[in-house]
């Protein structure tokens, strides 16, 4: 240490340099002003405390704009499947089965194909290849909803009226049982198309959550693992997802919440009607996009009103998912240690 | 040195166009954005004052003129008389157009499929199912019909057009009005929605056996097959500029307050039963004279030079004598001393 920087500089009790901080060339200046952390530590408690205060707006404004139909239908209205804006009769049934039953169909085919392509990624694919695949993939998340839509009405839903459908009715649409759930005319247009579009855009979200805590798993695990002759799968599987699983259910958490609340792909090709099918092939309607149909037009009190609580009941959905996923990660953590 | 100057002068420009520009703001009915977009365009050319037109939907526009947040509201669904009274506003009918229904079945061309008012009804209603069922097949003897379904496709989002559906199909059949009834937006028992004009034009370009309901302008650009209607005198019609303005000739425009005269079913042998007119709200009381007069009179010069505007879009402009009538009405707004602003 020169004696031109010692000059300037401090030392602490111990007599060893402390941390110094020049901010002019002449007099140093010490980073370490009670009042400024002060400061600091309010203005970030004020903004992460401005998070909460906005959520409590936002939920008692929809309280505030539901009341009319709060106090109309009660808690009927949440199992009335009747919409009908002429006679001023408006229930949740449909919308909330809609928006479940898509979100259900994306994530039964998005968790899957996530987690192969996170596994090819992490584990299987030549180096050189994984960050062009990369990059792909978070391209797809950077793809605007409404692009999604169209693409979905216009390419998607023509091919897959032609061909998956009839295929589908044909095969699925034979077994006892599942029969009902893929009956009625081929459309194009329906709930099921709605969930595969749905899975398309949350794709992106899961698969980079998951690769990034594949790529955290300790080398040493894994290559202990195969040190004693396990298949990739088995540490993946064993070795990798237990490892991980917070991260994973965290990213399936994040697309399931996007699944739910996604408005104008589902729009264009949900179908938008208000009736409820057993068939998934049928149109149906989820809570956000009867929202985007249908909020411009809405005339009268009680219409716009029924409309609002459709989106508090949104809201509540939401929360109720997140609560579980927490919950369910509270369970596993319990597990933890046990020998299985 | 080049950018600075660059940045220098597009601010200038910016500031003189806020500057200049009294804007009037409207807001409402999708049905004739493109016109008032494209009256607005041409005013500015010739006036140099602008309109800033927001196409949020009639119920949005009812909204916000009632809250008097923009200087004119434009609705499709005209206003009732007391409703009119209550809020304190002036309604008068600004341009026209017509609803056609679309069809795609295999083999049938545009204008060939002859559909009636009750059977229009019975097949929204989910009684007729099929396109060979004995009651179409009987008005189109020449026609060559499948055994395939019907997939009816209606507007999933409020508008106009499915009010002058509604309300033609419910004066037409009881059933209708009763199980159905009128709206901008309304419970089908059956069907498929597309989102906007487009989205049902689409859906009907796309599935097999699917009739639907659109503006004429979104028929003819898409070249959809659309089908000849019965009108009350029995005759059948094609949609076009000129059933749509016998639809219109024959109007008592006096006879509903507010000049709220829905043109469907109007009787007449030349009549396109599916016709309507999209209206304009204004205070009767006006807190800002000025920007009252400068609505009306861009309407004024709008009905008087944006006549082929209009046709050229697709639109039929109010017949001159109606438009005289209108601008009689405008003797109701006035500042707050009372005295007309126009």
């Amino acid at each position: 240490m020169s004696a031109a920087v010692l000059d300037h500089g401090r030392i602490d009790a111990a007599g060893s340099p402390a941390v110094v901080v020049f901010l002019s060339p002449r007099r140093p200046v010490v980073r370490n002003k009670p009042i400024m952390d002060a400061i600091f530590r309010n203005l970030t408690r004020t903004f992460a405390f401005l998070v909460f205060s906005l959520l409590a707006a936002i939920l008692v404004s929809l309280v505030i704009g539901s009341r009319d139909s709060l106090a109309h239908f009660g808690i009927g209205f949440l199992w009335n499947e009747n919409w009908d804006p002429v006679k001023e009769d408006f229930g949740a049934l449909v919308p909330i089965v809609g928006t479940l039953a898509t979100s259900a169909i994306a994530l039964a085919i998005a968790i899957p194909v996530s987690f192969g392509i996170a596994m090819f990624l992490t584990e299987l694919s030549p180096v050189w290849l994984r960050r062009p695949l990369g990059t792909a993939i978070e391209m797809l998340a950077a793809i605007p909803s409404i692009i999604y839509g169209m693409w979905g009405l216009f390419i998607f839903a023509p091919l897959f009226q032609s061909y998956v459908q009839p295929l589908i009715a044909s095969t699925l649409g034979q077994v006892p049982g599942v029969k009902v759930l893929f009956s009625g005319p081929p459309m194009g247009i329906g709930m099921f198309t709605a969930g595969i579009i749905l899975a398309v855009m949350v794709i992106p979200f899961i698969t980079a959550v998951m690769r990034d805590v594949f790529e955290l798993v300790p080398a040493m695990l894994k290559e202990s693992s195969y040190a004693l002759g396990s298949t990739t799968w088995e540490v993946v599987w064993r070795v990798v997802l237990p490892f991980t699983k917070v991260g994973v259910i965290g990213g399936i958490m994040l697309g399931l919440g996007r699944a739910l609340g996604e408005t104008m792909a589902v729009t264009f090709v949900i179908g938008n009607a208000h009736r409820l099918s057993p068939s998934l092939f049928a149109p149906g309607n989820s809570i956000a996009s009867a929202l985007a149909n249908e909020f411009n037009e809405a005339v009268g009190d009680l219409y716009t009103s029924s409309l609002i609580e459709l989106g508090l009941i949104l809201f509540l959905i939401t929360t109720i998912v997140l609560a579980c996923s927490k919950l369910l990660l509270l369970q596993l953590a319990k597990r933890e240690g046990v020998p299985t | 040195m080049r950018f600075a100057r660059i940045l220098a002068a597009t601010l200038l420009a910016s500031s003189f166009g806020i500057a200049t520009a009294a804007d009037i703001t409207g807001a409402g009915a999708t049905f004739p954005y493109p016109i008032y977009a494209k009256w607005a365009d041409a005013y500015r050319k010739t006036t140099g004052n602008g309109l800033n037109y927001q196409s949020i939907g009639s119920g949005g526009g009812i909204k916000q003129i009632t809250a008097k947040t923009v200087d004119f509201g434009a609705s499709d669904m005209p206003m009732k008389a007391d409703d009119l009274e209550k809020n304190g506003l002036v309604q008068f009918p600004a341009i026209m157009g017509g609803v056609v229904p679309v069809v795609k079945v295999q083999g049938v061309k545009p204008g060939e499929l002859k559909l009636t008012g009750p059977l229009l009804a019975d097949i929204y209603l989910g009684k007729v199912t099929k396109w060979n069922d004995p009651a179409i097949a009987k008005l189109n003897a020449g026609v060559k019909l499948p055994d395939q379904a019907i997939t009816v496709v209606y507007r999933s989002d409020g508008s106009g057009t499915t009010f002058l559906f509604t309300n033609y199909l419910s004066k037409v059949s009881p059933g209708f009005r009763t199980t159905v009834g009128e709206g901008t937006s309304v419970k089908f028992p059956a069907g498929v929605g597309g989102k906007g004009n487009e989205g049902v034009a689409s859906y009907v370009q796309k599935i097999d056996g699917a009739l639907g309901y659109v503006e004429y302008a979104y028929a003819k650009q898409n070249k959809l097959a659309y089908g000849m209607m019965q009108n009350k005198s029995g005759k059948f019609v094609e949609p076009d500029d000129s059933s749509f303005r016998a639809a219109a000739s024959g109007a008592d425009w006096k006879s509903v307050p507010g000049m709220g005269v829905v043109l469907t079913d109007q009787p007449g042998e030349k009549s396109w039963p599916i016709t309507g007119a999209s209206f304009i709200l204004v205070h009767a009381k006006q807190e800002k004279p000025e920007a009252g007069r400068e609505v009306l009179k861009f309407f004024q010069w709008a009905y008087k030079n944006g006549r082929t505007m209009a046709e050229e879009l697709d639109y039929v402009p109010m017949p001159e004598a109606v438009v005289k009538q209108i601008e009689a009405s405008w003797k109701m707004v006035t500042d707050a001393s009372g005295k007309a602003v126009y």
